[in-house]
């Protein structure tokens, strides 16, 4: 059993700054958990707290059973793979991936063994005698996580390990790693500032801002039920529509009418939701029509930029009052920039968040 | 598509031909800073294997007459071996000393948090500051009360007041310019920070240790002010001073002057030239990122 926990951990740094505030999550024995936020979030410092790298102010960190809350980073039996890799630049391919055998006096029979092994799982075996200075980005990153992978750690942990490829190595690397979780099955915390990357490999996420968690749950349940604004905006791409209105509870039915600045839609509602809310649409829920459309949730609109992405378009509008949206649209038919047109909101892909606090109100 | 491969390849020679003349230009410039630090050098060593008559009757750039009298008399008549001796003991000791303390210092003062930091590396500076002459006759009278005057530690305490704080200064920036996360990969694979310090940072940091070392080492070997004031006698003078003493009252001897001076630049030549490669694989070592 090799779960990672964190259990109540404040981080404040010497110069007040508050990277973690009561902060308690876990990544189950197996599990991938994706830590997502944007810079300052305080995600790197959870991982580095995980790893033993920085102090606790406050808290207990669990690996496996054990408490190693005051333990150093090489008592943790943990592995991590840094974003700029960290490579030994004085060691060839092979004595960084032994390093943490031969440090832990392992027999150099069996040190050579598992490198052997890991190296042609990665097909780093041809590489073996070069320098870190010798090898592509791409080959790096392989000698990074074949260093983690080596020593057979109780967790690996990875501070955004793809933000230094290219897009397309990225994207295989990905893929790479997806697979690499599941042979091993091994407990995995990964950091990462890009929403697709936590939703594609995540089997669950934590989304965190300013040190506090926002929610932590399924890649799908976070997409649909987004626990706040906040995590409705920063998950997925283009992101939340947003509209600032008052909702009206209409009769006894469960009905609620959201009165925005340029629109009007029913809406389902439970009790006692009346007064300022936001509503947050994606771009997918909403629809382009001709401007001749009117009725309940639809809203005139003048197109500013279109982006074809080939199999849709990503249509950037304004509407009367000066707020924007981004709409995605089917390619045909075109739209064009300067074009009028009206927008329906589509009543299924609604989300309410109160005003004040941006929490979730209802769908 | 043969024109154009034509014409490309005529591209292809004009560039060319800029390249070598920019590169013929370049060498030119090269080779006149070259006879420009080189001469002195140069006319020392001529100097030094001519005769004393031929030195001041008519000087000439191309040797007329070779003759190792100069050389001779440094070893025979005058003992420079005991000058050499000693300064390579003072040098070499206070080196080795400032190194191996030097680095421990610049780790803790590159990667540690402490308390007024700041004002120690100001401190360490400060040090430096004092006019030598300043210091000469509160030092002689220290090291008096102490019995080390004419003693090889007479001289290595001393020196090691300016070239402590040298070795630290260099050593503090070159740590700092190596990346933390190197340590802490070290230490996550499962080194103490013992090892992390021997296994990863002291490797990384040999190149700029040999150049501390050999510029430390050279400042040494080269100072005379205190070497002429701590010492008494020729048992413990060291090539500077020794150097200086050969001048009698109504003659210079520049012959000999001349060739003790090519003798005593010969070991810190041949230093550098033994660690230059190591110096250079220093400088084009692979960088982190990628």
């Amino acid at each position: 059993m090799s779960r990672v926990a964190l259990e109540h951990v404040d981080k404040t740094y010497p110069n007040g700054f508050v990277a973690a505030r009561d902060l308690s999550l876990e990544a189950a024995d197996g599990e991938l958990l994706v830590l997502v936020g944007p810079s300052g979030s305080g995600k790197s410092t959870v991982l580095r707290l995980m790893a033993g790298l920085e102090r606790v102010s406050d808290g207990v960190i669990r690996i496996g059973e054990r408490d190693v809350t005051d333990l150093p980073p090489q008592q943790r039996d943990i592995a991590m793979v840094f974003q700029n890799y960290a490579l030994y630049p004085h060691m060839t391919v092979r004595e960084n991936l032994g390093f943490g055998l031969s440090i832990r006096k392992q027999p150099r029979a069996i040190i050579e063994d598992r490198v052997r092994t890991v190296a042609a799982s990665l097909g780093l075996e041809a590489l073996l005698d070069r320098k870190p200075a010798q090898l592509s980005g791409g080959q790096r990153q392989r000698v990074a996580l074949g260093r983690a992978i080596v020593r057979e750690p109780l967790a690996f942990l990875f501070d955004e390990p793809l933000s230094n490829l290219d897009a397309q190595l990225r994207v295989e690397t990905r893929v790479e790693l997806s697979r690499l979780h599941r042979k091993l099955g091994a407990t995995m915390v990964y950091v990462t500032h890009d929403q697709s990357e936590a939703l594609t490999l995540g089997d669950r996420i934590a989304v965190l801002k300013e040190g506090v968690l926002q929610q932590i749950a399924s890649p799908m349940k976070l997409y649909e039920e987004p626990a706040n604004k906040f995590v409705a905006g920063f998950i997925g791409s283009p992101g939340m529509n947003f509209f600032e209105g008052v909702l009206t509870r209409i009769g006894t039915g469960g009905v609620c009418t959201f009165q925005g600045a340029d629109f009007t839609i029913r809406v389902p509602c439970e009790s006692g939701t009346n007064g300022r809310v936001i509503l947050g649409i994606r771009p997918q829920h909403l629809e382009i029509t001709d401007d001749s459309a009117r009725g309940d949730g639809v809203v005139r609109a003048e197109v500013g930029v279109v982006e074809p992405m080939g199999n849709e378009q990503i249509v950037y509008v304004t509407l009367p009052n000066g707020e924007r949206a981004v709409a995605i649209a089917p390619v045909q038919p075109r739209i064009t920039a300067g074009e009028k047109v009206s927008i329906r909101v589509r009543p299924e892909g609604i989300h309410i968040f109160d005003a004040g606090s941006g929490r979730r109100m209802a769908r | 598509m043969t024109s154009v491969r034509a014409a490309e390849a005529r591209a292809k020679r004009k560039k060319a031909a800029g390249i070598q003349w920019g590169s013929w230009l370049f060498a030119a410039a090269l080779i006149v800073l070259l006879l420009f630090t080189l001469f002195p050098f140069y006319w020392a060593i001529v100097a030094s294997l001519t005769p004393e008559a031929a030195l001041f009757r008519d000087p000439s750039l191309w040797p007329q007459q070779i003759i190792a009298d100069h050389y001779r008399a440094l070893f025979v008549d005058r003992d420079f071996i005991t000058p050499i001796r000693n300064s390579l003991v003072v040098a070499g000791t206070t080196t080795i000393f400032c190194l191996c303390v030097g680095t421990l210092a610049a780790y803790a003062l590159a990667r540690l948090e402490f308390k007024g930091k700041a004002a120690i590396m100001g401190f360490i500076l400060a040090v430096t500051m004092f006019p030598q002459i300043s210091i000469v006759s509160p030092l002689y009278l220290l090291l008096r009360s102490l019995h080390l005057i004419d003693t090889y530690p007479g001289l290595i305490m001393p020196y090691m007041t300016f070239a402590m704080p040298l070795t630290v200064w260099v050593l503090t920036g070159s740590i700092r310019q190596i990346p933390r996360d190197l340590e802490e990969a070290a230490h996550v694979d499962g080194a103490t920070r013992r090892q992390s310090f021997t296994k990863i940072l002291l490797p990384l940091a040999v190149p700029s240790l040999v150049t501390t070392g050999i510029l430390t080492f050279i400042y040494c070997w080269n100072e005379f002010l205190f070497a002429l004031s701590f010492t008494l006698g020729p048992e413990r003078q060291t090539v500077p001073v020794a150097i200086a003493l050969f001048r009698g009252q109504y003659q210079v001897p520049w012959g000999e002057i001349l060739a003790a001076a090519v003798v005593a630049t010969a070991p810190v030549a041949a230093m550098v030239l033994v660690f230059q490669r190591r110096i250079v694989q220093g400088l084009t070592a692979g960088a982190v990122k990628g």
